[in-house]
């Protein structure tokens, strides 16, 4: 991992409206505040880990970073150049440029592979968009794809319906190497597979990003996975980020009672490890209408009456460590 | 401790257009009055198909095909249908891992809940099963329980319909709950808030719990016994503890490598291959062609289920020469 910055999102925002349902008539009736102001850098080589529960926001934000969604506010920079400015007013070979050096890899294999093609059209379709292949090359390098992802050369000429969730998901993942991404956005790539084949997917992805400097935007819900991969973790709630750290500080020292309920709340496959559980009250409240100054308060063991008033400042308070909440020095 | 539920040599196999997916195939299980027993594996092991072979609700193309069922003394596959049904919901119940299709939309929380009360049990008045179930919603720590009785299910968020599902198990007090993965669906602070409920109910209730799940990390928190299953077979069956800190089984030991911890950062080793197709098996020892230590005679022959210590049973060639590391 280098210390260059790849990828830069500023508080970036995205909401999305709601109607109300009529006949003939639509009428905006609120807002959805899926992502609200969420800002992080991902370096050269580095694995960003996003957590949180369904519904937080975490996907949405990294449809929202390749552009599958259009932001409502906010900016992204990759290479250091605006993403939304050049895909907007920019020229094709721009355009195509920034696709090429983000890719996604999603959460279910099933869905995001088209049942029609064989696995060489599938993994060849990239060259023909990007051009950057030659044809006479497209088999050799299909097959050099489908090594890499430990997968065989004879697996291209089978369709998806005849692999595994966990070959497939390698095969989703070959498709975005065609391109020679630098970034690549992993939404829950593990979680919908079996237990035994997640190691499989979560060491390819390490391998893969020590031979080609791959960084990746590894978005989970499930912590112990991302204390394997990440080299940094973000905690959001509601749409915002709560915590930012190094992923030892982070688990080791978390400072968000979030952050802390979430990790006493993992059940560690060890008996002997006995642990004071933090069990949080109710459920994470509508992203439609979110609380006033800090989200987590209804829900926070330690909440107090400024945590209902004053939003909490997101700031730094160790080398890598950033923390959202008034009373962080209570817990450091 | 006496056996609550002793199966033994279970099959249960579906007649698919593919040809016969041995789904359990020679499943054994004791599980002890009092205790809560993890059933784990994972997807295509057998798991689930086995709690519903107990139940005796497996689904067409599905039937059980050999074995036998004891609970409580009495032979389940036996009984008639009629007695069967009695069987179910009074004295063995089930908690399925997704509430949204357990849950019948179209009636509202008591009405279901009312329902499962008043089955096979008209002794019960409506009034009567009325205060049982909005005694049963705050048992299963539901706020404004009154409010809940009168809504539906889409009204609810996952955790509370599976609070729900859990009141409408417990309606009749079985002595025995299978609970199949039931927090696989849920947000990991709901899942920490249900996981304590089970606990807290299993002991006021007085209850039998089997856990299903494929998750390590639930069974070693929950679980005083395991039963680990690949494949339609079991593996291994011991104490928690015992199977953590020493496996027998490879299989065992292969689930322990490959499983992250959020408490150390670890080197993940991954198992191999895929989980094999149950229309045609591997032959000899299921595991064989993805065990690291797997050679000969595991491909030709089917191991035993020997008794490596008291409690502690396993299936493999190997495991008296064989030295595995579990939790360290």
């Amino acid at each position: 991992m280098s210390d260059e910055v790849l990828l830069e999102v500023k508080q970036l925002v995205k909401y999305f409206d709601v109607f109300s349902r009529g006949v003939f008539t639509r009428k905006k009736v609120g807002e959805v505040h899926a992502v609200d102001g969420v800002s992080f850098a991902i370096k050269r080589g580095e694995t960003f880990g996003l957590v949180g529960e369904s519904g937080c926001g975490k996907t949405t934000t990294a449809k929202v970073i390749l552009n599958l969604e259009d932001a409502t506010s906010g900016t992204v920079n990759f290479e250091g150049r605006d993403v939304f400015e050049l895909l907007k007013s920019g020229k094709r070979s721009d355009i195509l440029q920034i696709r090429r050096g983000m890719q996604m890899v999603f959460q279910n294999p099933y869905l995001s592979l088209d049942p029609r093609m064989t696995v060489f059209d599938i993994l060849s379709e990239p060259f023909i968009i990007h051009g950057h292949i030659g044809r006479s090359d497209w088999t050799a390098r299909v097959y050099e794809l489908l090594t890499k992802v430990g997968l065989e050369p004879y697996h291209a000429e089978r369709y998806p319906h005849e692999f595994s969730g966990g070959q497939r998901q390698r095969i989703a993942i070959a498709r975005a190497l065609a391109v020679e991404p630098k970034f690549i956005a992993a939404d829950e790539p593990v979680s919908s597979l079996d237990v035994s084949i997640r190691a499989q997917i979560l060491n390819l992805m390490m391998e893969l990003q020590r031979d080609q400097k791959i960084s990746y935007l590894y978005i989970s819900h499930d912590l112990s996975s991302v204390r394997q991969i990440s080299h940094r973790v973000a905690v959001m709630y509601l749409g915002e980020i709560v915590e930012l750290a190094n992923t030892d500080s982070l688990f080791e020292h978390p400072l968000h009672p979030y952050t802390q309920a979430l990790i006493s709340a993992i059940p560690i496959p060890d008996p002997e490890t006995k642990r004071q559980r933090i069990i949080l009250p109710g459920e994470v409240p509508s992203p439609l209408n979110p609380p006033p100054a800090c989200r987590f308060h209804p829900r926070c063991p330690y909440a107090q009456e400024i945590c209902r008033t004053v939003k909490p400042v997101f700031e730094q308070v160790d080398t890598d460590h950033f923390v959202a909440c008034h009373f962080w020095k209570k817990f450091a | 401790m006496e056996d609550l539920l002793k199966v033994e040599d279970l099959r249960t196999y579906f007649f698919t257009e593919a040809g016969v997916v041995k789904a359990v195939d020679g499943i054994s299980l004791d599980v002890r009055k009092g205790e809560s027993h993890g059933l784990v594996g994972e997807s295509g092991s057998g798991k689930s198909v086995t709690a519903l072979s107990v139940m005796r609700i497996v689904p067409k193309p599905g039937k059980i095909v050999g074995g036998k069922i004891s609970f409580d003394g009495t032979d389940l596959l036996t009984l008639k249908e009629d007695d069967m049904r009695r069987v179910r919901g009074s004295k063995i119940a089930m908690v399925f891992q997704d509430p949204i299709s357990s849950l019948d939309p179209l009636y509202t929380v008591g009405k279901q809940l009312i329902e499962a009360i008043r089955a096979n049990n008209e002794t019960v008045s409506k009034e009567q099963a009325r205060d049982m179930a909005i005694s049963l919603l705050s048992n299963v720590e539901i706020s404004e329980p009154e409010r809940r009785f009168n809504q539906y299910p889409h009204e609810l968020s996952g955790g509370m319909k599976q609070r729900i599902a859990i009141a409408r198990a417990l309606a009749r007090t079985p002595t025995l709950l299978f609970a199949d993965e039931p927090t696989t669906n849920l947000d990991v602070t709901i899942q920490a808030q249900v996981l304590n409920l089970m606990k807290d109910l299993k002991k006021n209730f007085n209850m039998t719990l089997v856990l299903i799940t494929h998750d390590m990390g639930i069974i070693a928190e929950m679980t005083s016994r395991v039963t680990v299953v690949y494949a339609g077979q079991v593996s291994e069956s011991a104490e928690t503890h015992t199977l953590f800190y020493h496996p027998t089984h490879p299989y065992t030991e292969a689930l322990l490598k490959a499983v992250p911890r959020l408490d150390k950062r670890k080197q993940l080793q991954s198992v191999g291959g895929n989980i094999p197709n149950l229309i045609d098996p591997p032959t000899g020892c299921r595991f064989h062609p993805r065990c690291p230590y797997a050679i000969q005679i595991c491909k030709e022959k089917v191991p035993d289920y020997e008794e490596v210590e008291t409690d502690h049973f396993v299936a493999c060639h190997r495991w008296k020469e064989l030295s595995l590391v579990g939790v360290q």
